[in-house]
């Protein structure tokens, strides 16, 4: 996807009930743009979430629209991992953790006796704050991971493993050390291991927390890269605290501040025309 | 200002300090070991590999075989730790991964008081508890159900190598439990996540990613395990009915080699077999030596094996 087609006015899909901000070119969307509509992979609905008696979200709604990127931005500890985490259910099996309210997936609440956590999370991928490769086992079988825990393998598990690792920007490190444990590899690629453990499986919604806080400028350059190849086929969130990255790679973006919601728009809007000044105070360095 | 400021005069006593803590460790050690080979020279001399494979041991003829005990305290180790390796690191996981805190909490105490109640208490309980159940119960329906197999045949005591591997199994579990709960809290929470964010079950988790992740300390469980088993001298000399003989049923009477030493140590007439038990001594800190390095050699041959 180009740059430009992501900057593009698109209308937000939902209407999204609380503090959201109205999407700039709501009032009248163009024909051509009703001809497509853009629909929400995943929405958030009126969305608590407690630690213990520590109500850290506070009636969150949103939605994440599908194959398009989303990035939630926003100060230290304002609930951003909490947020995402409640998407795969990795939020509730904390102990102690509470959450109210519904999550969507392809219109279906994700707590309906439909899907269970397990398929819900083979179909909603995570790469998580902190790199968190399985050091025992091999750099290969850290990529097959979610294949092999769950005792089952691809059709052709070496170009899997080959894809995934390209996909993170890690081939050209690791080709030669495939074997080597998955613990003996630096921070940096420990993450984008971790981001080929993700890929490999295919989800449908990759859920990313700042997936590029450990990683080199290059590094980077090669995520953002691969969120814009991913973006027409995959549902993307991604958790960040660089703004020139969220403006970069998202099509939406989601400003939370101490739990709430303060404003979802598009990317280009959010960040030209902030309709809150908490917004407009945060994108331009004033606090967080 | 150094910024390697190993030279300080505080560094430097601090690191003689660590030094001499470190040869002090080792300087007991050695003692130990020399004393134990000290008294057993003579009687070792003398029978050569024979005292090792040696069958019979008669003070009063001055004939000293090691083998049967050995045979004892391999035995009864080996049936504690098929049972509580098992049982134990079961529980482990149990009260780590499963049960809420509370019960965890709770249950954890009580395992450590387990494992720290003296063992002629688990003496006397396998004697007027364990060895009864044995005898009037379990022993005559294994021979009624299975016929007569060698590895149960005999007349029903109560006392030898089942009970005795039994008893110690069940003082062996609390170990190897409390052990094996301490390594797998230390599994980070951040590689559960991992695995369950990946579509992994519980079940997967716990399988895939908390034991490999954990492997080398719960072998060390195990080996402390095993150390207890092999040690363990009063409860099974209690249970183990004490015959220098060789038997291939489980509910034979035997002797282990630490049952021996202490048994006999105090009338031990002459210096030769006082040397003999001290060459039960040192078969027994050799085995528990070479059991110690197999058990972490196999952890390594199964990380190196790319598991
Ligand atoms: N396991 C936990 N137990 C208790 N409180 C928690 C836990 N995890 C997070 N919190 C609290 O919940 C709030 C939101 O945390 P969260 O991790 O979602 O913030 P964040 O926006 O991701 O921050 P950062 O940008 O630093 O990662 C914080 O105040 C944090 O202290
Ligand atoms: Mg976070």
């Amino acid at each position: 996807m180009s740059l430009a087609s992501v900057m593009a006015p698109v209308p937000v899909p939902t209407p999204s009930p609380g503090r959201v901000a109205p999407p700039v070119p709501r009032a009248d969307p163009s024909p051509a743009l009703r001809e497509e509509p853009r629909v929400a992979k995943m929405v958030v609905e009126d969305l608590s979430a407690w630690y213990g008696r520590r109500k850290v979200l506070h009636g969150v709604s949103l939605p994440f629209v599908k194959d398009a990127v989303t990035a939630i931005i926003g100060p230290s500890g304002c609930g951003k991992s909490t947020l995402i985490r409640c998407l795969n259910r990795m939020h509730e099996i904390q102990p102690g953790a509470a959450q109210s309210g519904r999550v969507l997936l392809d219109g279906r609440d994700i707590h309906g006796g439909h899907l269970d956590p397990i398929e819900l999370r083979r179909r909603v991928g995570m790469v998580f704050q902190k790199p968190n490769p399985f050091p025992t086992m091999s750099v290969r079988d850290n990529v097959l991971a979610g294949w092999r825990l769950t005792g089952t393998r691809p059709k052709d598990p070496d170009a899997v493993v080959e894809d995934a690792l390209r996909r993170a920007a890690l081939w050209v490190e690791v080709k030669d050390r495939l074997k080597a444990p998955g613990g003996s590899l630096s921070g940096g690629q420990a993450q984008r291991l971790c981001i080929a453990r993700a890929l490999a499986v295919a989800p449908e919604v990759l859920l990313m927390d700042e997936p590029c806080s450990a990683l080199d400028p290059i590094a980077t350059a090669r995520i953002e890269e691969l969120i814009h190849e991913l973006a027409p086929t995959v549902t993307i969130v991604i958790v960040t605290h660089n703004m020139q990255q969220a403006a970069r790679v998202s099509a939406y973006t989601a400003f939370l501040y101490m739990g709430e919601l303060v404003e979802f728009a598009e990317t280009a809007g959010l960040f030209t025309r902030p309709a809150d000044p908490r917004t407009e105070d945060y994108i331009t360095g004033r606090f967080g | 200002m150094g910024r390697r400021s190993s030279s300080s005069p505080s560094d430097a006593a601090f690191h003689a300090t660590l030094v001499l803590a470190g040869l002090g460790v080792a300087t007991v050690l050695a003692g130990v070991a020399w004393e134990v080979l000290d008294l057993a020279g003579p009687a070792m001399q003398k029978g050569g590999l024979s005292f090792l494979t040696g069958t019979t041991w008669d003070p009063v003829a001055g004939e000293f075989g090691a083998l049967p005990a050995l045979y004892g305290t391999l035995l009864t180790s080996a049936i504690a730790l098929l049972v509580a390796v098992p049982l134990g690191i079961g529980s482990a996981v149990f009260l780590s991964e499963i049960a809420s805190s509370r019960v965890a909490a709770v249950a954890g105490v009580l395992v450590d008081l387990l494992a720290a109640i003296p063992s002629v208490i688990y003496g006397l309980w396998g004697l007027f508890v364990l060895a009864p159940l044995l005898r009037q119960h379990v022993q005559p329906a294994v021979q009624s159900v299975l016929g007569d197999v060698p590895l149960f045949a005999g007349p029903p005591l109560g006392v030898g190598y089942g009970t005795a591997g039994l008893l110690l199994a069940i003082m062996v579990i609390p170990v190897v439990t409390s052990v094996s709960r301490e390594v797998l809290k230390a599994v980070p929470d951040t590689q559960r996540e991992a695995a369950c964010a990946l579509g992994a079950t519980p079940f997967e988790v716990i399988r895939g990613t908390v034991f490999p992740y954990a492997r080398s300390g719960l072998v060390g469980a195990v080996v402390l395990g095993l150390g207890r088993a092999l040690g363990e001298t009063m409860a099974v000399t209690m249970v183990i009915g004490n015959r220098y003989e060789i038997s291939a049923s489980l509910f034979a009477p035997g002797y282990t080699l630490a049952a021996v030493i202490a048994n006999e140590f105090a009338e031990a007439f002459s210096p030769e077999y006082l040397s003999a038990l001290g060459g039960l001594a040192v078969v027994l800190l050799g085995s528990t030596l070479v059991l110690n390095a197999a058990a972490r050699l196999l952890v390594r041959g199964v990380r190196h094996g790319g598991g």
